[in-house]
């Protein structure tokens, strides 16, 4: 009897302690609360989840979801476990800084991912200039985000490709298939809006540089979402050109490929398209024409290492399809922030900043085993550059050529100092 | 603009061959959905802005069929005759409450229906862009013809367009049927008061502009990207094939979707920048010099 009054005083005392505890802590110490309680290390993400880009943004939504349930798995920091609030921005940009701006303001958020591509990025990108939000783009690739400094701030950081990153490496890649073939007579097919003629330019720039025989006969811009690119084809047919370049992505890509390897073109031209080695696009086409020249968006067996393997293997068997280039940019983040959070031991976001800026961390998607967050422009630099060509089936791409990282940040200061940005 | 291009290329033997068969088989399937919006603005003066949509399903209905059977014959009759089925269905169900209504509401309605079809097949089929493979039968090297390339299977899509078109026309001219839907649309009263049953006819007319809007989608289904809202873009070249040649004539659509499909087919190697806005500019000097179109009647 006595035994079960201790244990029933001992109860009801623990359970009035942790009443009053509660109730001090909601009342009386709201700070407390939030402070050094177990609430959670909350990241709110705008990005696409319907629309024509979906695709891209769930890969994203995905890639974050499984690299955070395995920190708070691990035990989060402390205790504390990651908790992310995503939500769809249908690719509007006005949307994707308005859901910013709510994340911020109502739910709270400590950090933001921004998880759209470079529309809606650069949206997102002025909302935190105003709100000193500690924010890491994913998905946006436009080379000023960065490198221009008027763009840069001390809370905004990316952890995804840069343009000129990968137009440097594929005019590298591409320069030594020209002369060793003499492909001269060049066209491009690329959709008419800023990234395909920013991304083309680009792109001509550095084959010309690195190969100054070659030459640019013709080009066609298709619109963005155009249905039917019958009128392309048979212009690049006509034009007779000995390569053709393109940076169509996803749907358009694979219409333009089955369009033009209905007209043969495919046997006529050599054709570099730096945005087809993504699985989605991969899968999509049926009669993928061997020997297109490619750049790695995301390949599991780029980098060849048994981290990227698995990463896509654990991937694949969630969401039963293969991550995206959005997918390990996403990935990447987590891992970044991670490493800063348990460096920090907090969320402060200067703190958190200091700890970003500059700093090295092994990974399965660094060309050689590590990817840095260089100081200077706060932009990913030391990921997997490489290019390959198709062949029909698994693993799709082969002959993968990596980019050379001295050479890549050589011409990269050089084409900062032409712009007046370093 | 690369007017020295375009010369070049018109003094060439393989280049006309392959724009030209290039501009037919454009101008060809843009016709199978124009004609139906043409037929059914003229007979039952209904401006059916959901035709485009008519268009999406017939290709998303191929889609389906041709996973399910692996036979390009079985996608093409179901995206035909089974937007056939939900164009009179949605004729009954809705349209034919407003014939004789004023634009506006009659924009209403087709919107409504835009935004309802592109939402379902979001749900039926997702939000992603499909593709329907090209059956092998046709993956065949391109034809040379005077060094022109024709991808063989331009060549079967033109031969089918080709085959519709005169049926239509034969149908429109010759046939009894075609005699009432003509007179129908001139004198739907009197037809009435001839013991004809009007309101049937209307639904024929309404599924018969329905059956070619699917099977054009059913067509390009296997080179083209198909996608939730992929009818807008074939609705607008449509419209102004309509006003070029003419609301409710049939020869009209055909020459109309004929010039288009050579202004893009042509126009992508002489003024690559201005093809779409070439045709818009086709369509103001048509409305300034002949406002009925090239093949239209005067309205009284």
């Amino acid at each position: 009897m006595s035994q079960s009054d201790r244990g029933g005083l001992g109860r009801r005392n623990i359970l009035k302690a942790g009443a009053a505890l509660g109730g001090v802590a909601v009342t009386g110490f709201p700070m407390i609360a939030s402070g050094q309680g177990r609430r959670p290390i909350r990241i709110g993400m705008p990005t696409i989840l319907s629309g024509r880009v979906a695709q891209l943004g769930v890969s994203s939504r995905n890639a974050v979801m499984m690299e955070v349930e395995r920190f708070n798995a691990a035990g989060g920091l402390d205790g504390r476990p990651i908790e992310v609030i995503v939500r769809d921005s249908r690719g509007v940009p006005a949307e994707a800084a308005r859901i910013a701006r709510e994340m911020i303001s109502s739910d709270g958020v400590d950090l933001l991912f921004d998880g759209e591509p470079s529309s809606g990025g650069f949206a997102v990108h002025e909302v935190v200039r105003e709100s000193g939000t500690l924010t890491i783009h994913l998905n946006s690739e436009t080379s000023s985000l960065t490198a221009d400094p008027k763009q840069r701030f001390w809370n905004a950081f990316r952890v995804a490709r840069v343009g000129i990153h990968d137009s440097i490496a594929g005019g590298a890649y591409a320069a030594e298939i020209a002369k060793a073939r003499n492909l001269k007579r060049w066209m491009t097919v690329s959709p008419d809006y800023a990234y395909g003629r920013d991304t083309t330019a680009e792109f001509m720039e550095y084959l010309r540089a690195f190969a100054p025989d070659v030459q640019v006969i013709g080009e066609t811009w298709p619109k963005l979402f155009q249905p039917d690119y019958t009128e392309n084809a048979t212009r690049l047919v006509q034009g007779r050109p000995q390569a053709v370049y393109s940076c169509l992505w996803a749907g358009d890509l694979v219409t333009f490929v089955e369009q033009a390897s209905l007209y043969g073109l495919f046997n006529q031209s050599q054709f570099f398209a730096v945005n087809m080695a993504d699985y989605t696009t991969l899968q999509q086409v049926k009669a993928l024409p061997r020997g297109v020249h490619s750049g790695n968006r995301y390949l599991k067996n780029f980098p060849n290492v048994p981290g990227n393997l698995s990463f896509a293997e654990e991937y694949y068997r969630r969401y039963n399809t293969y991550p995206t280039n959005w997918s390990w940019q996403s990935a990447t983040a987590v891992h970044l922030l991670v490493a800063a959070l348990k460096k920090v031991g907090g969320t402060d976001p200067r703190k958190l900043a200091e700890a970003l800026k500059g700093m090295t961390i092994e990974s399965p998607f660094g060309a050689d085993g590590k990817v840095t967050m260089r100081a200077e422009d706060q932009t990913l630099v030391g990921y997997a550059i490489g290019w390959g060509t198709t062949i029909p089936n698994d693993p799709y791409v082969e002959g993968m050529k990596t980019a050379d990282w001295n050479m890549i940040f050589r011409l990269e200061q050089e084409w900062k100092k032409a712009k007046g940005w370093a | 603009m690369d007017l020295g291009e375009l010369a070049s290329c018109l003094g060439s033997a393989s280049c006309v061959v392959t724009q030209v068969s290039a501009g037919l088989t454009i101008g060809m399937l843009l016709f199978l959905v124009a004609s139906g919006l043409t037929l059914i603005f003229g007979v039952l003066g209904l401006v059916n802005f959901a035709h485009g949509t008519l268009y999406m399903l017939g290709a998303y209905f191929a889609l389906s069929a041709y996973g399910a059977t692996g036979s390009f014959l079985a996608a093409v009759l179901a995206g035909a005759f089974g937007v056939a089925l939900a164009g009179l269905v949605m004729e009954r169900f809705l349209l034919s409450r407003i014939y004789g209504t004023d634009v506006l509401m009659q924009l209403l309605v087709c919107y409504a229906i835009i935004l309802i079809l592109d939402d379902v097949v979001k749900i039926v089929w997702g939000g992603d862009f499909l593709k329907m493979d090209l059956p092998d039968a046709f993956r065949r090297p391109p034809l040379l013809i005077a060094g022109g390339i024709v991808p063989f299977y331009y060549l079967v899509l033109f031969g089918i367009t080709a085959a519709i078109a005169l049926l239509l026309a034969f149908g429109m001219g010759h046939t009894r049927f075609g005699r009432t839907v003509r007179a129908a649309a001139v004198n739907p009263g009197m037809v009435g008061a001839l013991g004809i049953n009007t309101t049937v006819v209307y639904a024929a007319v309404f599924g018969i502009g329905a059956l070619l809007a699917g099977l054009a989608g059913a067509l390009s289904a296997p080179i083209r990207s198909v996608v939730p809202g992929a009818g807008v873009s074939i609705l607008i070249e449509s419209f102004i094939v309509t006003v070029i040649g003419g609301m409710g004539s049939i020869w009209g659509a055909l020459a109309a979707s004929l010039l288009l499909g050579f202004t893009r087919s042509f126009g992508s190697i002489g003024f690559p920048l201005f093809t779409e806005g070439l045709m818009f500019l086709i369509m103001a000097l048509v409305l300034l010099v002949k406002p009925s179109g090239l093949a239209g009647k005067r309205h009284a």
